[in-house]
């Protein structure tokens, strides 16, 4: 491979393991709130056992989410020069606002969280609480901005030397996609962590075990698991897709592998796409939807990947055809899953109906695969372009950089991240192992 | 405007290298301070809850430079590519070693884990020093606009160097002493029992050999980049900042005669900022000097992005930065006084 193919591998690889930690990080830190709320409301010791059973695992996630998110914003540097140097000027102000506005309260807030607990008292630790979130939240925003103007780019102007400068902030922090995406990922992120809260809720309810807390997990988390799901498909996921409908036609082609144009487009289920002969083989499909998901009207047209030169086309259309019904199609079963998992809650009946437990302990690394699948759409979809319309991925590399240079940095990236994720794995086992009782208390099960 | 963002920038590596210089420190001087399991979780408690925020400001320091110099950053990263991927990796191996450790009260855990934590440390302050050391002598900047910096080549500054030669191996080492230092001065104030003892003892053996090597590396200096003491000749205006060098290292030496703990933490952390702000205001406006060719250097003028940008993002700046120092007196007063442990349920 040359360096452009190990670039984008390493890059990809990287942020996706990243992006591992901070989506459960950031939807917890709410549903922290959310326990500390209750509990300050009430009085309730369980809600704050809860809490701060979370809050050991959100510790372990916020390690490993520093640690593999300090290396992201080095690699623009190193392995994107041209890139940086191209559109720097623009994406530099999140940069540095990321850090500068949310990444200090984090770290600031984090340690008054975990440890300050006597210290600060019932109200202070949920003051430290709400901090961390509105924190995590932020950054999850600055973040954000820098990946939509990669994908929309608005707010710059080109300079005299051929690079982008910030011409207008608002137009560049307030993009139209910016706001969508931002409400699409953490409502993504608020997904990952309810099911993640959920299927710890669900085994100790199976095992029999610390049965109030069960309750409150599978509670809370059922109940927002269900309106984020909501939220994913409508409006967030909806409004994103009719943005890129707008504004990238080919990425629309090939994530809904349409090779011809036509009005009145029908949508795709399943189906896979032949890109050489041009057709999507055994489709299952439903007549006309596309055209009104993506312009609002029955008999719109919708564009096919051959109205564009080839060199516009997404440079790989399968993976991202597939990528993306992965994400829809996980999208949908969440959203029967925990409407099932909300009736049997609102009729009382769920912390006895085992197989909805079983399913919802099982179904913890789904968001994860969702959420993945929903990067992978958006990134490939932005190819051949690294800032859409404006800079071509090949042209964004370093060119001091070989190769063989890169293969090198990505196999010690995949060993050191092995090793981690090891760890990482060991010790969220042993926290849950322990419970959400302290230690020297007996359990109460 | 650019000379502006000059200064923030100087400001923001400043704050990061006194910052997380301690926990560095603390980190080299971890395994002769503290021996047994009470005395280790005492210096990582010390420096737990701040560690990650001081590496916060290196974070937004990078964000800042892609910002108003993106092309320093894209040179730089990208011409340094394996040293900074070696960084990366032990900074990975340094954060989870002071995170991972307390989950686990078996020996053999809690050992390699100490010594992880203290020799990413040791190797991540040489690295640090050896940067420094690489900006002041200058790297291989063609007409082409990038270099690419083999790890070494024949240790002489030539116009060919590598990454390590006897400079910037001579500034790493001067750099990673000063930072023992100032980690043990830290652990002075922070601690108390035997690790205060044994910091006490070990900074004063330390901050000895400062000042003998602070010597030495001026000489060098000289020698690799005479440019800088001319400008110090004709730059009456930046003066002050060689006194505040100067002046601190004194409040080191009188405080730990005087045993007070705080002055003489605040007087490292006044050598090390005044040390690198002479440094910054001599080498102004160059950022990144080339060794081949002077009209290849990166300046603030040939490097930065747009004016309107630039204005935009200062208005930016001021309001964060000022939210960021308020954060951080906010952790440094929750946290004031000398460490106590906790019982060994929760915490480092
Ligand atoms: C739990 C995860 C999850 C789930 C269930 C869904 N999504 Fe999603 N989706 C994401 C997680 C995600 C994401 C990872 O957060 C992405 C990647 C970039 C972004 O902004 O959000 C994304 C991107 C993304 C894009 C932009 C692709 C691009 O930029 O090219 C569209 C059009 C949709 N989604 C649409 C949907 C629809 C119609 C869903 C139906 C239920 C859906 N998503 C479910
Ligand atoms: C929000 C901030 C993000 C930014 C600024 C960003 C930026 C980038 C850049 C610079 C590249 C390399 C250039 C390219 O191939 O086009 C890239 C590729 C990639 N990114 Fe992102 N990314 C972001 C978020 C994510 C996340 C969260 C994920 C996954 C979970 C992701 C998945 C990928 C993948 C899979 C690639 C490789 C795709 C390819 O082959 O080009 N990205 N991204
Ligand atoms: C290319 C893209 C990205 C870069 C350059 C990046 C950079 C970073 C850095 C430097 C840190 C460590 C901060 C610290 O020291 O406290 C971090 C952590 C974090 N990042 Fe990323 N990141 C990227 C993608 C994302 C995305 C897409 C999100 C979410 C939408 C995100 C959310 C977070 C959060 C919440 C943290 C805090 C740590 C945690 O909760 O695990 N990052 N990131």
């Amino acid at each position: 491979m040359d360096a452009l193919a190990w670039d984008r591998f390493q890059f990809g690889f990287t942020i996706t393991y990243h992006y591992l930690f901070p989506q459960l990080t950031m939807g917890l830190a709410l549903l922290i709130v959310v326990f500390k709320l209750i509990a300050l409301r009430t009085g309730d010791e369980h809600h704050n056992e809860v809490a701060r059973f979370w809050a050991k695992i959100f510790g372990v996630n916020f390690a490993v989410g520093v640690v593999t998110g300090i290396p992201m914003e080095f690699q623009f540097g190193t392995n994107w020069a041209r890139f940086s140097d191209f559109a720097g000027g623009v994406i530099g102000l999140t940069l540095a606002m990321e850090g500068m506005f949310a990444f200090f309260a984090e770290s600031a807030f984090l340690g008054l969280f975990l440890f300050g607990e006597k210290k600060l008292g019932p109200k202070g630790h949920f003051g430290a609480a709400l901090m961390l979130f509105l924190g995590s939240w932020l950054s999850g925003y600055f973040i954000v901005v820098t990946n939509a103007f990669m994908q929309h780019p608005t707010g710059y102007v080109v300079g005299p030397g051929g690079a982008l400068h910030l011409a207008d902030v608002w137009s560049y922090l307030f993009n139209a996609w910016a706001i969508w995406e931002y409400l699409h990922t953490m409502s993504a992120a608020v997904i990952t962590s309810s099911f993640v809260v959920c299927a710890i809720g669900a085994y100790w309810a199976l095992m029999n075990l610390h049965q109030p807390h069960a309750r409150i997990c599978l509670r809370i988390g059922v109940i927002a698991g269900l309106i984020a799901s909501f939220l994913q498909l409508f409006p967030t996921g909806d409004r994103h897709g009719r943005l890129v409908a707008d504004h990238q036609r080919p990425t629309l082609a090939a994530m809904e592998g349409k090779f011809q144009s036509s009005a009145r487009a029908e949508l795709v289920i399943i189906g896979q796409p032949d890109v050489a002969a041009h057709r999507l083989d055994n489709p299952l499909i439903v007549p006309d939807v596309l055209s009104f998901l993506a312009y609002g009207s029955f008999g719109a047209t919708v564009y096919g990947l051959e109205d564009f030169p080839r060199e516009l086309w997404p440079d790989n259309v399968e993976l991202l055809y597939y990528m993306y019904h992965v994400m829809v199609g996980l999208g949908t079963i969440f959203i029967a899953v925990m409407a099932c998992a909300g009736i049997l809650l609102w009729k009382g009946a769920l912390y006895r109906f085992r197989p909805m437990l079983w399913i919802l302990m099982l179904s913890a690394p789904f968001p994860y695969i969702a959420t993945t699948a929903g990067w992978m759409t958006a990134e490939l979809g932005r190819q051949p372009w690294i800032v859409y319309g404006l800079q071509r991925t090949d042209h964004g590399t370093s060119p001091n950089v070989s190769g063989g240079t890169v293969a090198f940095s990505t196999l010690g990236y995949l060993g050191l991240y092995l090793v981690l994720g090891i760890v990482f794995l060991y010790l969220v086992g042993r926290e849950i192992a322990h419970g959400p009782v302290s230690r020297s208390k007996p359990a109460s099960a | 405007m650019e000379a502006a963002w000059f200064v923030l920038i100087a400001f923001m590596l400043t704050v990061y290298v006194v910052l997380d210089g301690f926990d560095f420190g603390a980190g080299i001087l971890h395994l002769f301070v503290a021996k047994t399991d009470d005395e280790r979780r005492t210096v990582l408690s010390a420096i737990g809850p701040f560690w990650d925020g001081n590496e916060v400001w290196l974070v937004a320091a990078g964000g800042t430079l892609v910002f108003a110099f993106p092309r320093v950053y894209s040179v730089a990263f990208s011409g340094f590519y394996l040293p900074l991927m070696i960084v990366l990796w032990l900074l990975i191996l340094r954060g989870v070693s002071i995170e991972f450790r307390s989950h686990q009260s078996n020996p053999l855990w809690r050992s390699f884990w100490d010594a992880t934590f203290a020799l990413a440390s040791l190797l991540i302050a040489l690295v640090l020093g050896a940067s420094l050391g690489n900006l002041i002598r200058g790297v291989p900047l063609d007409s082409t606009g990038y270099f690419r910096a083999p790890l070494f080549t024949d240790f002489r500054t030539g116009p060919e160097p590598g990454a390590l030669d006897w400079y910037t191996i001579l500034v790493a080492v001067f750099v990673a002493l000063v930072l023992a230092g100032h980690g043990a001065l830290f652990l002075f104030w922070k601690t108390s029992g035997t690790v205060a003892q044994r910091s006490e003892r070990l900074a004063r053996r330390i901050w000895i050999l400062v000042l003998p090597m602070a010597i030495v590396a001026t000489i060098g200096t000289s020698y690799v980049q005479p440019a800088i003491f001319k400008m110090l000749i004709s730059r009456p205006w930046t003066w002050p900042l060689l006194l505040v060098a100067v002046a601190a290292l004194a409040v080191v030496y009188l405080s730990l005669g005087r045993r007070k703990e705080l002055s003489a933490f605040l007087g490292s952390a006044g050598f090390i900022a005044g040390m690198l702000a002479i440094t910054a205001a001599e080498m102004f406006p160059t950022i990144l000097p080339s060794t081949l060719d002077p009209a290849s250097s990166l300046t603030v003028w040939n490097s930065s992005s747009g004016r309107t940008g630039l204005l935009i993002g200062l208005v930016w700046w001021i309001p964060a930065v000022l939210l960021a120092i308020a954060y951080f007196v906010y952790l440094f007063r929750s946290f004031r006084g000398k460490v106590t442990l906790k019982p060994a349920t929760d915490g480092y």
